[in-house]
């Protein structure tokens, strides 16, 4: 377990690619998943600086989807320390300086700054759309019902769903659902969005319009995105970096254009050959 | 023996009838309470702490393990200076809410694990992510099987006579008693728990297809 309170120590195999490293948003500090004799993630570091768009590609089983239920905080670190803005996510200060595992109500403070889109959308199927994206901004940033509602037309404006407001989830198609589940999670003005897997559940031609909508969040907020995706056009899109994962490490870091068309390593060039 | 007596019948419809009006209100408070508890009872299993989990399980086994006749007999003779409906209709009620917690407790199980974790992903405290999104899916799901039963409730109600309870069984039997007319006494009462409990169970497969089951 880490003890150094400094959140910006680097090792030089920490991140390779960040070679300034004073500015990462999120820093995962060798962090181990395990779940009983199983690991999913060994000793793993990486970084992501703020208002970076990420993509993590890998086999099915490289732990890219654990990384960003960790960093949702949807499950514990079995070792190691992830770090956002500077602070520990999935620990608490003690006073003597060290590190301890956080307990719910940190949690529950840290993950304001993080929002996550899902791929089954998770939806609230009891609730019409308007009250899906206002329920997190009135009872947990204690947003006043009115300005909630308005936000969430815009946000739904945004999305591209304005005449869906009193519909409820299950009226919608896929496409729809899940962005409608954008504009939720969107609604919480998150520092970090987590996608993950957003468009595997849909129908093949749901899939453009969801990823548009995304490349433009990309464009036009600061926010900083974290994609597990099996969509290469994705990451070729939306982010400027891409991270291969096999095995729980990071195997290649680099922007897009390098990954997909000059990839160094060979699971990297196994990887995309069996999904290109 | 001879036939069956229509004046008898007549005579005894009203105190049936009269006894009606004191089932029906035991089963209407007794599935209150069983629906209010039974729901707590769900919860508080749910609870981090095993200081809540562990007792509640046990007073739960306990009650189901246990014949309600015993549960009144019991309660009667210990509570003595409670009246004996409202003991009943407690009693009624702490019963059924050992059986209507674990229809919840399936209903609570049943909401998808991705509920839960939206509620987290969105920070929503546990109290909002009971009362906004997990209570009213699971509800929805198991409003049939509840009201089934309230129907099983209705008809167990003839127990309260014997704490003297005075619903539809213990009127008829005191006719029966008073007039030597125990067939027709006991077969108004029976027509009766049949008028009244065979429709709300067809109204109960209505609403479980309504909310698709």
């Amino acid at each position: 377990m880490a003890t150094e309170p400094l959140p910006l120590q680097k090792t030089a195999a920490a991140a390779p690619e960040d070679a300034a490293g004073t500015d990462a948003l999120v820093r995962f500090d060798r962090v181990v998943k395990r779940y009983g004799d199983h690991v999913v993630l060994d000793e793993l570091d990486f970084s992501v600086r703020r208002g970076e768009h990420v993509t993590l590609i890998g086999p099915s089983g490289s732990g890219k989807t654990t990384i960003l239920r960790l960093l949702m905080t949807l499950e514990k670190v079995s070792g190691g320390v992830i770090w956002v803005d500077g602070a520990p996510l999935s620990h608490v200060r003690t006073p003597d300086g060290g590190l301890k595992p956080a307990g719910e109500k940190h949690l529950r403070e840290a993950r304001k700054k993080i929002g996550m889109v899902f791929q089954q959308f998770n939806l609230f199927p009891n609730m019409k759309v308007l009250q899906n994206i206002t329920e997190a901004p009135i009872s947990v940033l204690g947003m006043d019902r009115d300005e909630a509602e308005s936000r969430a037309r815009e946000l739904l404006d945004l999305v591209g769903l304005a005449g869906k407001i009193d519909a409820h989830p299950s009226q919608l198609s896929g496409g729809q659902q899940q962005r409608v589940a954008i504009a939720r999670a969107l609604a919480m003005r998150p520092e970090i969005l987590l996608l993950d897997e957003v468009t595997s559940a849909l129908d093949p031609e749901l899939v453009a319009g969801v990823l548009d909508l995304l490349s433009d969040i990309a464009r036009t907020t600061d926010i900083t995105m974290l994609c597990v995706t099996h969509e290469m056009n994705f990451a070729r899109d939306v982010s400027e970096k891409v991270l291969m994962f096999d095995a729980g490490r990071v195997v290649e870091a680099g922007p897009p254009e390098k990954i997909f068309t000059a990839p160094e390593h060979e699971r990297t060039r196994d990887f995309l050959d069996a999904v290109l | 023996m001879n036939g069956f007596d229509w004046n008898a019948a007549g005579d005894v419809l009203p105190l049936v009838l009269r006894g009606f009006e004191v089932t029906l209100l035991a089963t209407v408070l007794g599935t209150l309470v069983a629906a209010v508890l039974g729901l707590a009872v769900a919860v508080a299993g749910r609870a981090p702490s095993r200081f809540v989990t562990v007792p509640v399980r046990a007073v739960m086994e306990f009650i189901r393990s246990t014949p309600l006749l015993v549960q009144l007999v019991g309660a009667a003779a210990f509570f003595t200076s409670v009246e004996p409906l409202t003991i009943g209709i407690v009693v009624l009620g702490i019963h059924y809410a050992a059986y209507t917690s674990e229809v919840y407790r399936a209903g609570i199980d049943g909401v998808p694990k991705g509920q839960w974790e939206a509620c987290r992903a969105l920070s929503l405290s546990p109290r909002r992510t009971w009362q906004a999104v997990v209570l009213p899916q699971a509800v929805r799901k198991v409003l049939p099987a509840l009201g089934n039963y309230a129907i099983s409730m209705f008809k167990e109600t003839p127990f309260l006579a014997v704490i003297t309870v005075q619903e539809m069984v213990f009127e008829a039997r005191r006719y029966g008693a008073d007039h030597f007319a125990y067939t027709e006494a006991f077969t108004l009462a029976g027509l009766v728990f049949l008028v009244a409990s065979y429709p709300t169970s067809l109204l109960m497969r209505k609403l479980e297809k309504r909310l698709g089951h």
